[in-house]
């Protein structure tokens, strides 16, 4: 049966290299299935979390986004190419009775803060102006790399947005807000400058849809948790805490992620079924109309993970020259000692000043008190 | 009476010279504060660069050697021509192609150098006769019996600008026919040498986004990164058990010898910075599997994918630029996991043990375990052979640049690239495609920001944006210029400074103010303070009305 096994096994990558295979003299492309290479367009995966409510009560929202955080990283994105935007901290808020946690099913099942959470905007950095300047990349020269959105137009990029909002509106840090025309705007701008070559953009908020109501550029496809005139309702409480610690669209997407692995073959069809009306009590909604490919050859890790195409090297190039030697400056380490410095009397400044002091002094209180001095 | 009258008329010119005062100096006044400053932007010139026409011209030499040419086809010999092609790429870009070709015949040293025994001294002294300026193309074309060509080899590229042509014995007939016998091959060495139309189209991807192109130049424009004005060029060892091996290598010796000629000789087309890094107990992501036939642990290509994402967490990089960086990583596979092979689709040993990500970089898996016995004292010091690690990544560094030509036709033999790591006919090819996508990139960068400015009414253009438009303008007209005059060099200058300006000029943090206000929201700022002043006017203003009607009315009833 071994041997069996193997001539079906080599007959099967046989028919790949056969379906795979277009005749270029020195490439050879690796294929999981024939045409997979081709399908998605991208190179390289970007995400952008953003929680806009602050406050201990808005507990769930940092706690969706960091679920969002948690399954995105475990499907092999890394932290440098997520930028994750919290406007409040909740583990080390001083109401949490378990600090350094945010708990994400009740009784405290799963921490998803974990132990390498790298927040890219904390606290009050988390506003429109920096959620546009990262999505547009008009930032500032000295916007360290962590802080940017430096995707390309092979680029495929998963925005999550989740927060208080309503109808046509998404309020950040419970002072400002951004509206639907705004963000079509930045995604227009960002088209222009082809800084994606897919978006992925899901919104947990009360009146969702009515945030990608108004897009206008191609290669978008947008989820959100509630149709306009329904709220997003929360999931359940935890008693020890004393917050609700999920929304219910964001909560079944967790449960639907924890089962995505990186070579999952689920598509998004499965992704909108996410959180039928009765498990979720809103409506979700999705619009792909702007979206080029069909949804249904999308896969998740498309968008939530960072599969890598990758390509044998066949050639390498023929080297014989030696090597040139580098003359090392010689490295000394210097062990610096505390230099002496040697006592000298204060010098006419110090002197001139406390002379002036305590002129003063006596001039104010009268002469006879030089006594208690000399 | 009079005074009553008096008052009236006072009232009214009050009335009326605040009216007017409102009108001609108050609303001009809260025009003029509230508008947003807006330089003035050469809106007609970008509009003008929204359709693109480029042309791009080169020389070609081609020189007989004797031999190929008939005696009286040797008379109407030097003799030029000029071919031109018109392509329509899409409705607001056309390409000329324009070819300058200059026949001649061979002079009496070119002879001599072509009379060397092996294709590479011919090519060298061929090189020292005379140097060919950058973007033009020489070819020799050589008798079929002559035996400076290896057999079936039509057509031998060199390291400079120079082809070696497989001709024919002398032919009868005219000029012309022999010429059009010439030319599909003229044209073959061309898209080879040079750029060929595909190349040139891929290189527009940003202005013609949508439209099919062929598998092969897709997987081509997803490999090779897009222009970019530097690149970060980072080299990892990756050593995942220092207690049995004590790794050394030279990079800096290496980089040195084999990769900063490369990246000297690319010095016009992108500033490269390249750093060296060491990661001990970084583990692959993916369990290699035991193959005993080979006797070594395997990788098969599937698992490939799955190997860079929990390798790259890992990886530093310089936090400073946002340049796109390239690395490339050096895996010493630990002692229990030794010797590691990288299979590929068909479970055939790769021989360069490497594989590569587009946009990404490369990876190659160093075996150590040939080098010492089981009875060795750990940790064992290896030097690690840097001219064969950086053989490996400097082809997957050509693959990333672009500069690899991936599509030979049959017969083509090319020169290695040697010490320099890059020929002198692939940095053309390089230019030529870099200066159309710097020029293509500029232009939509520049459209798209006016397009931008104008729909926007709300945005504040300062006078540095405004200057920054304008010097990309200049330098993108410079550079179309150059492109259609053939001056390659010039061409990829103007067409880099081109796009830093439009870059920086798109990407300015003060192009995100006042980007929009709902009109309720204008209103409710605007009604309280302009309501309470209107009123008391406008109804003086009525009531003036009013009284004017009535008097004309009792004129009126008292003219009848």
């Amino acid at each position: 049966t071994w041997s069996w096994l193997a001539l079906s096994r080599s007959a099967l990558d046989s028919l790949f290299l056969c379906v795979s295979h277009f005749g270029s003299v020195s490439l050879c492309l690796c294929l999981g299935k024939a045409g997979q290479f081709f399908s998605s367009g991208h190179t390289n995966n970007w995400a952008v979390l953003v929680c806009t409510s602050r406050f201990w009560f808005n507990y769930r929202h940092v706690a969706n986004t960091l679920s969002v955080y948690r399954s995105v990283k475990r499907l092999g994105i890394p932290d440098s190419h997520i930028v994750l935007m919290l406007a409040d901290d909740m583990a080390c808020n001083h109401r949490n009775p378990k600090p350094a946690t945010v708990f994400s099913h009740k009784n405290m099942e799963l921490n998803v803060y974990g132990d390498d959470v790298e927040v890219d905007y904390r606290g009050y950095e988390v506003t429109v102006e920096n959620f546009l300047r990262v999505l547009t990349g008009r930032l500032p020269p000295s916007t360290p790399r962590s802080k940017r959105l430096l995707s390309d137009d092979r680029s495929n990029v998963l925005i999550y947005l989740t927060g208080h909002g309503g109808n046509g509106f998404l309020k950040f840090q419970d002072s400002e807000e951004i509206s639907n025309v705004e963000l079509a705007d930045a995604f227009e701008q960002m088209w222009q400058k082809r800084r994606y070559n897919e978006v992925l953009f899901i919104i947990d908020t009360c009146q969702g849809a009515s945030m990608y109501e108004r897009f206008y550029s191609p290669n978008l496809l947008a989820l959100a948790s509630s149709q306009v005139g329904e709220d997003s309702l929360s999931h359940q409480p935890d008693l020890a805490i004393g917050v609700h610690l999920m929304d219910r669209y964001t909560f079944y997407l967790l449960e639907f992620l924890e089962d995505i692995h990186p070579a999952s073959q689920a598509n998004m069809k499965d992704l909108f079924k996410v959180c039928p009306k009765s498990q979720c009590v809103s409506t979700p909604g999705h619009r792909t109309d702007l979206f080029q490919r069909d949804p249904g050859s999308v896969l998740i890790t498309d968008f939530f993970g960072s599969v890598r195409k990758v390509e044998i090297t066949m050639e390498s190039v023929n080297l014989t020259s030696p090597i040139v030697l580098v003359p090392h400056p010689p490295t000394s380490i210097f062990l610096q000692k505390p230099k002496q410095r040697d006592w000298h009397p204060p010098d006419g400044f110090i002197l001139g000043l406390w002379t002036l002091i305590i002129l003063i002094f006596f001039k104010t209180y009268g002469i006879k008190h030089l006594k208690h001095i000399f | 009476m009079a005074t009553a009258e008096v008052e009236k008329f006072r009232g009214r010119y009050a009335a009326l010279s605040v009216a007017a005062v409102v009108i001609m100096v108050g609303i001009p006044l809260w025009w003029k504060t509230t508008e947003t400053y807006r330089a003035w932007l050469p809106y007609s010139q970008i509009r003008e660069l929204d359709s693109l026409q480029l042309q791009l011209s080169m020389e070609v030499e081609v020189v007989f050697s004797r031999g190929t040419l008939t005696p009286e086809q040797q008379k109407k010999v030097p003799l030029s021509q000029i071919r031109e092609e018109q392509h329509q790429v899409n409705e607001n870009t056309r390409l000329k192609y324009r070819y300058e070709t200059k026949y001649r015949t061979a002079t009496v040293m070119e002879e001599d150098a072509l009379g060397q025994p092996s294709t590479e001294d011919a090519d060298l002294s061929l090189h020292r006769l005379s140097e060919s300026p950058c973007g033009s193309v020489v070819m020799y074309v050589i008798p079929q019996s002559s035996t400076l060509l290896p057999e079936g080899v039509k057509v031998y590229v060199g390291q400079r600008r120079t082809a070696l042509l497989r001709g024919w014995e002398a032919l009868g007939g005219t000029l012309k026919e022999v010429l059009a016998v010439l030319e599909p091959q003229v044209e073959q060495v061309l898209r080879t040498m040079s750029f060929s139309h595909s190349d040139i189209t891929a290189a527009l991807g940003d202005r013609i986004r949508g439209s099919r192109l062929s598998r092969e130049s897709l997987a081509d424009s997803m490999r090779a990164f897009k222009s970019s004005p530097g690149y970060e060029i980072t080299f990892s060892l990756l050593n995942p058990d220092p207690q049995s091996h004590s790794l050394h290598w030279d990079i800096e010796g290496a980089v040195q010898t084999y990769i900063q000629p490369l990246l000297d000789k690319l010095a016009p087309v992108a500033n490269h910075s390249v750093d060296s890094q060491i990661l001990y107990y970084a583990v692959l992501g993916v369990k290699p599997r035991f193959n005993r036939e080979l006797s070594a642990y395997t990788l098969s290509a599937e698992s490939l994918a799955h190997v860079i994402n929990p390798i790259e967490a890992k990886l530093g990089s310089n936090a400073a630029s946002s340049n796109p960086v390239l690395n490339f990583l050096l895996y010493v596979p630990d002692a229990h996991h030794a010797p590691l092979l990288i299979q590929d689709q068909g479970k055939r040993e790769v021989p360069s043990n490497a594989f590569h990500s587009p946009r990404w970089g490369g990876i190659m898996v160093y075996n150590v375990k040939d080098q010492y016995g089981p009875e060795a004292e750990v940790p064992v010091y290896i030097n690690i052979d840097m001219a064969r690690v950086m053989g490996v990544f400097l082809s997957q560094l050509r693959l990333m640049l672009g500069v690899q030509p991936t599509h030979l036709a049959p017969g083509f033999l090319l020169q290695s690239p040697g010490s320099a790591g890059l020929t002198d006919w692939e940095l053309d090819r390089l230019q030529w495609t870099r200066s159309v996508e710097n020029v293509a990139m500029a232009s939509t960068t520049i459209t798209s920001l006016a397009q931008l400015l104008n729909q926007i009414g709300n945005i504040v253009i300062n006078d540095n944006i405004a200057q920054q438009v304008s010097s990309a303008v200049t330098s993108l007209q410079a550079a179309v210029a150059e492109l259609e005059a053939g001056n390659l060099a010039f061409a990829l200058q103007y067409s880099r400074e081109a796009i830093l300006a439009s870059e920086r000029a798109f990407f300015d943090p003060s192009l995100l103010h006042l980007l929009y206000f709902p009109d309720d929201q204008k209103f409710a700022i605007y009604i309280p303070l302009f309501l309470p002043m209107c009123v008391p006017i406008l109804l003086s203003l009525l009531k003036m009305l009013g009284e004017i009607r009535r008097s004309r009315a009792e004129r009126r009833a008292k003219k009848d």
